[in-house]
C-alpha cells in the first residue's frame, strides 16, 4: 500500500480526538483571556457532562435529546456559572499561584463528587449523539464514521463561532477589553463580571460538549481519562499562544492525528508504543513550554490599574498573648511526648502502623511546605520525586547490594537532580508554567518511565527491605516508628533553619516582589532552584521511608494524581509550618478511620476525601496559609484575648512586645533558643518587635 | 532631524563617567521604544531624565538594570559592559532602582527590607552556608540597616509592617533598600509620583544628603520639575524614544523647542 495514503488514513482517524482536545483548549483560552484562570478542571467538567449523559440515558432510559439538552445544555454551562459566581469572579486580584490552586482544588475534588453518584468505575459502550453512529462515509480510500463527522462539524462551528465572536460582536469587543484591563474595562462602563460569566458560561458548555463527544471516541467513561485532558487540551492552547483559537484548533489536531500515525507504525507491543502513544500529549505540552517562542512572550499580561486591585491577603494575625504562646508550646512538647509514649507503649500494633505512616506522610508532605509554603511555586509532582526517589533506593538495596538507607540518600539525589532538570527551564518562564510543565512532566513519567520492569518491577512492584543499623534492625515495627520519627525530626529541623536562614530570607523577597528582589542582588533562579531540588530530595526521602514500612513499592502509589491529592491535602491543612504538614499527615490517616466510623461504605471513602480535601484547597486565594493553620491562629489569638481580659496583660511583657509576632509553630517549641523569627507575620498596622 | 544638541554634551563631563549608554534602541512589536538613545552619567553625578508619558523613559531605565534586552546599543558600567547580564548581577555591580509602581515585600517590616537587602549585599555565595546559617541579622547588619532608616527618615516606623504604611514612606522605603545595596548609581522611577508637596521636598532633601555623604550618583526620571531642578545638574529630554535634548539642566529647561514639545507652549517656569 501506498505510504502516504498509510499516513493519511491514520492521520484522518486522529482528527475527531483532535478536535476535542481543541474544543476544551479553546474553552481554556477563553477562560484564560477573560478572567485570567487556568482552569485545569476542565477535563474534570467535561467529565461531568459524560456522565450524566451516560446515566440518564444508558441506565434512566432517557432518549438521546433529553439526555443530551441536560447533560450539555444545562449542567455544564450551569456548572459555569457556579464556579465563577462562588469562587472565580473573586479571584479576579489573586496570584497566578491562588488561582491555580483553587482550580485544581477543583480538579480532584468535582469527578470525586460524580463518583459519589455515578459509581468510581470504569463505563463501557458509551452512547453517541450522531444519529446511526455506526454509519460509515467514503471517501475513496478513506472513511469516516457519522460519530466522528459530528465531532468535526461540532468543533468546527465551535471555533468559527467564536473567532467571529472575538471579532466581530459587542460581545467579543467587551471580552477583549476585560482581557486588557479589567478595571479600565469598568470604567468605559463595561460590566466586567457579567462578561466573565458569559466566558465561564461557554467554556464550560464547550467542556461539557467536548465529554459528550469524546466518551464514544474512547469506548469507556471514567474519571481519569477525562481529567487528564487537560493536558492534551493544555498542549492545544499552548500551540494557539494561549490566544489564538484558530491555532488552537489546529494544534488539537496536529496531536490527535500525531498520537494516530504513532500508533500505526510503531509496534504494538513496544514499550515505545504503549507509553510514548498515550504520553505524547504531555511531551507535546513539555516541548512548546520549553520552545514555543510565543508563551515567553506574553507571559503577564500588564493592567495598567493593576495597582488599584487590593494587596493579596496576609497571613492571619499570630497575636499570642506570652503565657498563651508559652502554653501552646508546652501543649506541642506533651502532644509530642505522648506520640512517642503511646506509639511505644499503650497502641496496638495497628495503630502503631498507622501513626508511623502518618510521621512518613509528613515527611513527604514537609516537601509542599517547602516549595509552596516558603518559594510560592507550585509544582504537580511531588508523587513522581517520591517515586523516583523510592526506585532508586528499591532497585540499589534489591539489585545492587546497598543497605536501604544509603538508597534513600542516592534516590533523594536523583530526585533532586530530575527536579533541577525539569524546573529549570519552566522557572524561567514563571508560576503558571512551572505548573504545567511539572503535570506534563508527571503524567509521560507515570506513563513511560515508572511502567519499565526495570525501574519500578512492573506490575509485581519491588520488594523494600526494613533498614538494618549494626545490631539494631528495624524490622520491628517500633524501632521502625522510631526511625521514621528520627527522620521527620531532622527534615523538620531542616525545613525550620533554611526558612530562618539567608535562603528562608531571600524566598521571603521573592514572594513579595521578584524585580525588586533582583534589583538588591537576589539571584531567584538560584534561589527558586535550591528549594525546588529540596523538595524532590525530601520527597525521594519520604517516599523510600513509605516503602520500606509498607515492604514494597509499587507506581499505582506514586502517580501524579496520588500526588495531586498530596498537594490539595497540604494546601487545605497547612503550608507554611512544620504544623501543617503534620496535621496533613494525621489527617491522611486519621480521616479514613473517621470514614469508617461513620459508616462510609470503603468504595466510597476516596471520592468522600478528595471532595473534601479538594474543595478546601479552594480556599487557598482567601488563606494561601491554609484554611486549618488560619483558623488555629485565629483561635490562639482569640485565647490571647480571653486572657488579657481575663487575667489582665503578662506582667512579663510591654505593650508593644505583646503584640509581637510571636511564632506559635511546632518548630519554634523544639527550637526557641530565641532566633528571631523574621517569617512571622506581622499584625497588621500594628508595632512589633525587631527581629532580636 | 529636529534634534538641537543645546550644548555639548562633552563639554560638561568632568567627573569620570560611571554609566554609559550609547545608541541604545528597543522595539515592541511595531513600536520603537526606544531610538538610537546615548544618555552616560558621571561618577557622583545627578541627572534628570524627563519626557512626556510615553516617551521611553521606563523602557531606558528597564534595559539600563536588566529587565529588558536592548535591541541593539552598548550598555557600560565602570567600563564594565552590562549587556546579557542579569538583573541580580547588575545590582551587586552597584546599580541600585526604585520603582515607579512600587514593589514591595508583604509580609516584612521596613526594617526587614533593609535587612535582606543587607544580607543580600554581604552574601556568602555559598549554597550550603545560605540555606543553613542563621537568617537573623548580625549586630553589623542591624547597625547598617539603622544607619540608613536614619538617613532616609523612617526611624520611628521602622518597625511597622509594610501594609501599614503612607505612599510617601513606601518610596522612602524602596529608596532605603535601595541605599543598601550600596549602590554606586541611584536609578529613581518617578519617585515623587503620588506624594505631596512636603513629602517630595523631604525626598529631595533625602536625596541631597545621600549624594553629600556617600558621593552616590543618581539618575532620576521625574515629572515634576521642581523635583528635577532642586535636584540634577544635567538634563535629557526624551520624546517618542529618542533623545530631544541633553545639557546642563537650565540651558536644557529654556530651550524652545524642549518647551514646545515637552512642557506646550505658555508653561511657566
Amino acid at each position: 500500500m501506498d505510504v502516504l495514503e498509510e499516513a493519511l488514513r491514520y492521520a484522518i482517524r486522529g482528527v475527531p480526538v483532535g478536535c476535542i482536545y481543541a474544543l476544551v483548549a479553546v474553552g481554556l483560552v477563553l477562560t484564560f483571556k477573560t478572567a485570567g484562570v487556568f482552569n485545569l478542571a476542565f477535563g474534570a467538567q467535561a467529565f461531568v457532562s459524560a456522565a450524566v449523559f451516560y446515566r440518564t440515558h444508558e441506565e434512566y432510559g432517557w432518549p438521546i435529546v433529553p439526555s443530551f439538552v441536560v447533560a450539555v445544555l444545562v449542567i455544564a454551562p450551569l456548572l459555569g456559572y457556579v464556579l465563577d459566581r462562588v469562587l472565580f469572579r473573586h479571584l479576579r486580584g489573586a496570584s497566578t499561584v491562588a488561582k491555580l490552586v483553587s482550580s485544581l482544588g477543583l480538579l480532584v475534588a468535582i469527578p470525586a463528587v460524580v463518583q459519589l453518584w455515578f459509581g468510581t468505575g470504569r463505563k463501557f459502550n458509551p452512547p453517541s449523539i450522531a444519529p446511526d453512529p455506526g454509519h460509515i462515509f467514503r471517501f475513496g480510500e478513506f472513511s469516516v464514521s457519522n460519530d466522528e463527522l459530528a465531532t468535526i462539524v461540532a468543533t468546527v462551528v465551535v471555533v468559527v463561532g467564536l473567532t467571529a465572536l472575538f471579532r466581530f460582536s459587542a460581545l467579543g469587543l467587551r471580552m477583549r477589553a476585560v482581557v486588557e484591563s479589567p478595571r479600565m474595562a469598568q470604567l468605559a462602563g463595561v460590566d466586567a463580571d457579567r462578561v466573565g460569566s458569559v466566558a465561564w458560561v461557554l467554556s464550560s458548555l464547550l467542556a461539557g460538549l467536548a465529554g459528550v463527544l469524546l466518551a464514544p471516541l474512547y469506548d469507556s467513561v471514567d474519571s481519569i481519562t477525562f481529567t487528564i485532558l487537560i493536558v492534551a487540551a493544555t498542549a492545544a492552547a499552548a500551540f494557539g499562544r494561549l490566544s489564538s483559537l484558530p491555532l488552537t484548533l489546529a494544534g488539537g489536531i496536529v496531536l490527535g492525528t500525531a498520537q494516530q500515525i504513532l500508533a500505526g507504525y510503531l509496534p504494538l507491543d513496544s514499550v515505545l508504543a504503549q507509553g510514548l502513544r498515550p504520553s505524547l500529549p504531555f511531551l507535546m505540552l513539555f516541548l512548546l513550554l520549553l520552545f514555543w517562542p510565543g508563551l515567553r512572550q506574553r507571559r503577564e499580561a500588564t493592567d495598567p490599574l493593576a495597582g488599584v486591585d487590593p494587596p493579596p491577603p496576609s497571613l492571619a494575625i499570630t497575636y499570642a498573648d506570652p503565657r498563651v504562646a508559652r502554653l501552646n508550646r508546652i501543649a506541642f512538647v506533651v502532644f509530642l511526648a505522648a506520640v512517642l509514649l503511646g506509639a511505644l507503649f499503650v497502641v496496638n500494633g495497628y495503630w502503631l502502623f498507622l501513626i508511623t505512616q502518618g510521621l512518613v506522610y509528613t515527611t513527604i508532605f514537609l516537601s509542599i511546605t517547602v516549595l509552596t509554603g516558603m518559594s510560592g511555586q507550585i509544582s504537580l509532582c511531588p508523587a513522581v520525586f517520591a517515586g523516583v526517589g523510592t526506585f532508586t533506593a528499591a532497585q540499589l538495596a534489591a539489585n545492587h547490594g546497598f543497605p536501604i538507607l544509603w538508597g534513600m540518600v542516592i534516590g533523594a539525589v536523583a530526585a533532586a537532580a530530575v527536579g533541577v532538570v525539569v524546573a529549570l527551564p519552566a522557572l524561567r518562564l514563571g508560576g503558571l508554567y512551572l505548573a504545567l510543565a511539572t503535570l506534563a512532566f508527571a503524567l509521560m513519567v507515570e506513563n513511560v518511565v515508572f511502567p519499565l520492569s526495570w525501574v519500578s518491577g512492573g506490575d509485581a512492584g519491588l520488594e523494600v527491605p526494613r533498614p538494618q543499623i549494626g545490631s539494631i534492625d528495624f524490622a520491628d515495627d517500633r524501632a521502625f516508628f522510631l526511625l521514621a520519627f528520627a527522620v521527620f525530626a531532622i527534615i523538620a529541623t531542616a525545613v525550620v533553619l533554611i526558612r530562618k536562614g539567608t535562603t528562608g530570607r531571600y524566598l521571603a523577597a521573592l514572594r513579595g516582589s521578584e524585580v525588586a528582589s533582583s534589583a538588591i542582588g537576589i539571584n531567584p533562579v538560584r534561589a527558586k532552584m535550591t528549594v525546588f531540588a529540596l523538595s524532590a530530595a525530601i520527597a525521594g526521602i519520604g517516599g523510600t521511608m513509605l516503602a520500606s514500612l509498607q515492604g514494597s513499592a509499587s507506581i499505582e502509589e506514586y502517580s501524579s494524581f496520588v500526588g495531586l491529592f498530596w498537594i490539595v491535602l497540604v494546601v487545605t491543612l497547612g503550608t507554611r509550618t512544620v504544623d501543617g504538614a503534620v496535621n496533613a499527615g494525621m489527617a491522611f490517616i486519621l480521616v479514613p478511620e473517621l470514614l469508617d466510623v461513620l459508616g462510609v461504605s470503603s468504595s466510597l471513602q476516596v471520592p468522600v476525601q478528595f471532595a473534601l480535601f479538594g474543595f478546601g484547597a479552594v480556599t487557598f486565594a482567601k488563606n494561601p496559609e491554609g484554611v486549618v493553620e488560619a483558623n488555629k491562629r485565629k483561635s490562639i489569638q482569640a485565647v490571647s484575648r480571653w486572657v488579657v481580659r481575663h487575667f489582665g496583660e503578662s506582667p512579663s511583657a510591654a505593650p508593644e512586645v505583646a503584640t509581637s509576632a510571636e511564632p506559635v509553630t511546632v518548630l519554634d517549641a523544639l527550637e526557641s533558643a530565641g532566633a528571631a523569627d523574621t517569617e512571622a507575620p506581622v499584625p497588621a498596622g500594628g508595632p512589633a518587635s525587631p527581629p532580636s | 532631524m529636529s534634534e538641537p544638541q543645546v550644548s555639548d554634551q562633552t563639554s560638561t563631563a568632568t567627573p569620570p563617567t560611571l554609566l554609559e549608554a550609547v545608541d541604545v534602541s528597543k522595539r515592541f512589536g511595531g513600536i520603537t521604544a526606544l531610538d538610537a538613545v546615548s544618555v552616560s552619567v558621571g561618577e557622583g553625578a545627578a541627572v534628570g531624565l524627563v519626557g512626556p508619558n510615553g516617551a521611553g523613559k521606563t523602557t531606558l531605565f528597564n534595559c539600563l538594570l536588566g529587565l529588558l534586552r536592548p535591541d541593539s546599543g552598548r550598555i557600560r558600567f565602570d567600563g564594565r559592559n552590562l549587556i546579557g547580564l542579569p538583573v541580580y548581577r547588575r545590582a551587586r555591580l552597584g546599580l541600585g532602582r526604585t520603582f515607579q509602581r512600587m514593589e514591595l515585600f508583604s509580609e516584612m517590616t521596613v526594617r526587614e527590607h533593609l535587612l535582606v537587602a543587607e544580607r543580600a549585599r554581604r552574601g556568602t555565595g555559598r549554597l550550603w552556608k545560605d540555606l543553613l546559617n542563621r537568617g537573623a541579622p548580625t549586630a553589623e547588619e542591624e547597625a547598617e540597616a539603622d544607619v540608613v532608616l536614619d538617613l532616609v527618615g523612617l526611624t520611628p516606623v521602622a518597625d511597622r509592617a509594610i501594609e501599614s504604611l503612607t505612599l510617601g514612606h513606601g518610596r522612602l522605603v524602596e529608596l532605603g533598600r535601595a541605599l543598601m545595596t550600596r549602590p554606586r548609581l541611584l536609578l529613581l522611577d518617578e519617585p515623587s509620583s503620588g506624594l505631596d508637596q512636603a513629602e517630595s521636598l523631604a525626598l529631595a532633601g533625602v536625596l541631597d544628603t545621600v549624594r553629600r555623604e556617600r558621593g552616590t550618583a543618581v539618575l532620576l526620571v521625574e515629572h515634576d520639575l521642581a523635583m528635577v531642578e532642586r535636584v540634577v545638574e544635567r538634563l535629557y529630554v526624551l520624546d517618542f524614544g529618542r533623545l530631544l535634548a541633553s545639557g546642563d539642566r537650565d540651558e536644557v529647561l529654556a530651550d524652545e523647542s524642549v518647551r514646545n514639545a515637552y512642557f506646550g507652549e505658555g508653561v511657566g517656569a
